[in-house]
């Protein structure tokens, strides 16, 4: 598809504060489209994809942005671009996890525009999908990628509904093993909400990636301190090193105490629709030593249920070893 | 979904900013043409904005779904900052924004009025004295093609701004963003770390 020429007529507006953003998104429901950094949006607009009639540029609001240390933790704006996420000497001291995972998004370009906020609730990569098929995803009655001659190395092992994408964001992990919390507002106010119930499967909702709906602005990520300082483990598999999305990425926070697994929380990316939280991993090693025999087992359970496609048997082993370093070492 | 009362103000920009779209080359009309003339809802971007690049004011007519590579190509003559992808995944379009560099496809010109924009055109000084990243290029032979290029000028001069003397690793890590087909990676890399020696 030739994409050298404009994208197709948009209204676009620059609200100032996030109640003016609120209204403009309530106006526009469904025909109005939120943009941050726009690194996700202005492609699928490119492609004639998605059609809003309004576009919703959240850049210009002040609150938004920046990296705030409060009683309970770290407050970041959702605004906050990926670079400085990555940068930021607070969350490299505290939160590393965090600020590894934004540094391994896309490029450096990327980082620079595109947001925490926007990373989080940017839509899957299925490339049925993303060239405008109608899939189940996209309203329609089938799914491309879970055919005979599907192309679904990048799918899912978990949870698959319909739909077999996964969840593409590589800090969505580093979220929820640090258990942040999403502070969204509407016009009925602001509700907060555990990372780990934000992100949606298609058993919940097959169009939507997280609970946000028309209307909803995600204006920061909280991160408890209850993690600070722990020992953490990211690491993401991409076909190349830059740009691509992660085959599987996994974030781990540990306590330790000698070699004792005090506490966990490990969760794995891009093997199903949502961040995957490992709960058997976290109880087979909470407690233990991280003995080879502890590790192979916990290592063994992390892929246990995983139904594969036609393309995407790697994924297991490749999980069950990310798994493996995580805990052998953070 | 067109609002009923639309100021005479914003309407007359309007015809007047269609006009002046007519002039601006057979690239914006390979689509949305029919949408050109189409009256802004309320509140929506007024279309003359100005954009600080290289140092200068511009006043220019964008559209409020026009890229900053657009703008810079097509309605500013400054074609030295090259499109490719047009997706974000090639860096031949990157451009710096106060000192960032970033890809100036995957942005929109509206969000970048009061900001301070270079591109390659402003690297070199006013007299046409080249950059040493630019000096240190020709020097390695670094481009083949050359169509990269000012991508990979811009990159380096973003890094070696932030990082006068960065290692080998630490450079190819900020030059990870800009694809070269020709594969000169290394051909770059050496041009960066000669201009790093050059400027500490
Ligand atoms: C070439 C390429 C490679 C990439 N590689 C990776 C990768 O390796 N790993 C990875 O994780 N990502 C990758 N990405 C995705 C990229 O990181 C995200 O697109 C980017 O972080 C999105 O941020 P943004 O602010 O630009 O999002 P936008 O495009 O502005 O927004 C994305 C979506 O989120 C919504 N949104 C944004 N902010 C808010 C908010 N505050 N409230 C409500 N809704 C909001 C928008 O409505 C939109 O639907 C890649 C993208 C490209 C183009
Ligand atoms: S995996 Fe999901 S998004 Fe991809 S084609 Fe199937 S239904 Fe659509
Ligand atoms: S043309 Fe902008 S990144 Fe390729
Ligand atoms: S020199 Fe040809 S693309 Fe880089």
């Amino acid at each position: 598809m030739s994409t050298k020429d404009m994208m197709p007529h948009f209204d676009l507006f620059q609200p100032s504060d996030v109640e003016n953003a609120i209204e403009l998104l309530d106006r526009y429901g469904a025909e109005g489209w939120a943009i941050a950094g726009g690194q996700d949006s202005l492609a699928w607009f490119k492609d004639r994809v998605k059609r809003p009639v309004a576009v919703i540029d959240l850049k210009g609001i002040p609150g938004m942005t920046g990296i705030t240390e409060t009683a309970e933790g770290l407050e970041i704006g959702a605004l906050t671009s990926l670079t400085e996420i990555a940068n930021n000497t607070v969350i490299q001291n505290s939160y590393s996890l965090l600020a590894t995972a934004a540094g391994r998004v896309a490029s450096p370009q990327i980082r620079n525009i595109g947001t925490l906020g926007g990373n989080i609730c940017q839509d899957t990569r299925c490339w049925y999908y993303r060239s405008g098929m109608d899939c189940y995803r996209a309203g329609g009655n089938t799914c491309y990628a879970d055919t005979p001659e599907g192309q679904n190395r990048e799918h899912c092992l978990f949870d698959a509904d319909r739909c077999v994408a996964v969840s593409p964001s590589d800090t969505a992990p580093a979220l929820v093993a640090l258990d942040a919390t999403m502070v969204v507002q509407n016009s009925d106010g602001i509700r907060e909400i555990a990372a780990e119930d934000f992100f949606i499967g298609p058993d919940v909702d097959i169009e939507r990636m997280t609970v946000l709906e028309p209307g909803d602005v995600l204006t920061s990520i909280k991160i408890p301190a209850r993690w600070a300082g722990a020992t953490f483990y990211f690491e993401k598999v991409a076909d190349r090193a830059t740009w691509d999305f992660p085959l599987v990425n996994i974030a781990a926070a540990i306590q330790l105490s000698g070699n004792t697994v005090e506490d966990i929380r490990i969760v794995c990316g891009a093997v199903s629709c949502v961040p995957r939280r490992l709960t058997v991993v976290e109880d087979i090693v909470r407690g233990s030593t991280r003995d080879a025999e502890t590790i192979d087992l916990a290592a063994g359970a992390s892929s246990r249920g995983a139904v594969t496609l036609n393309y995407n048997h790697f994924k297991i082993p490749l999980m069950e070893n990310l798994v493996r370093r995580a805990i052998r070492d953070a | 979904m067109r609002p009923e009362n639309q100021s005479r103000r914003s309407f007359i920009k309007g015809i007047i900013a269609s006009g002046a779209v007519a002039s601006t080359g057979g690239l914006m009309f390979i689509s949305g043409c029919s949408d050109n003339s189409s009256i802004p809802a309320s509140g929506s971007v007024e279309r003359l904005i100005s954009l600080n690049i290289n140092g200068t004011v511009r006043r220019v007519d964008v559209l409020p779904n026009e890229t900053l590579a657009m703008t810079l190509r097509n309605k500013l003559g400054l074609t030295g900052t090259k499109i490719a992808c047009d997706r974000g995944e090639c860096g031949a379009c990157c451009v710096l924004l106060d000192g960032v560099s970033f890809n100036s496809c995957s942005m929109l010109s509206h969000s970048l009025t009061d900001k301070n924009i270079t591109t390659i055109e402003g690297i070199a000084s006013p007299a046409g004295e080249l950059h040493p990243v630019q000096t240190a290029m020709i020097e390695e032979l670094a481009p083949q093609c050359g169509f990269c290029t000012s991508g990979q000028v811009i990159s380096a001069v973003a890094l070696l701004d932030q990082n006068p003397n960065p290692t080998r690793d630490e450079a190819r890590q900020a030059m990870a963003g800009n694809l070269c087909r020709c594969g000169a990676y290394d051909h770059y890399l050496n041009a960066v770390l000669r201009a790093a020696g050059e400027i500490a």
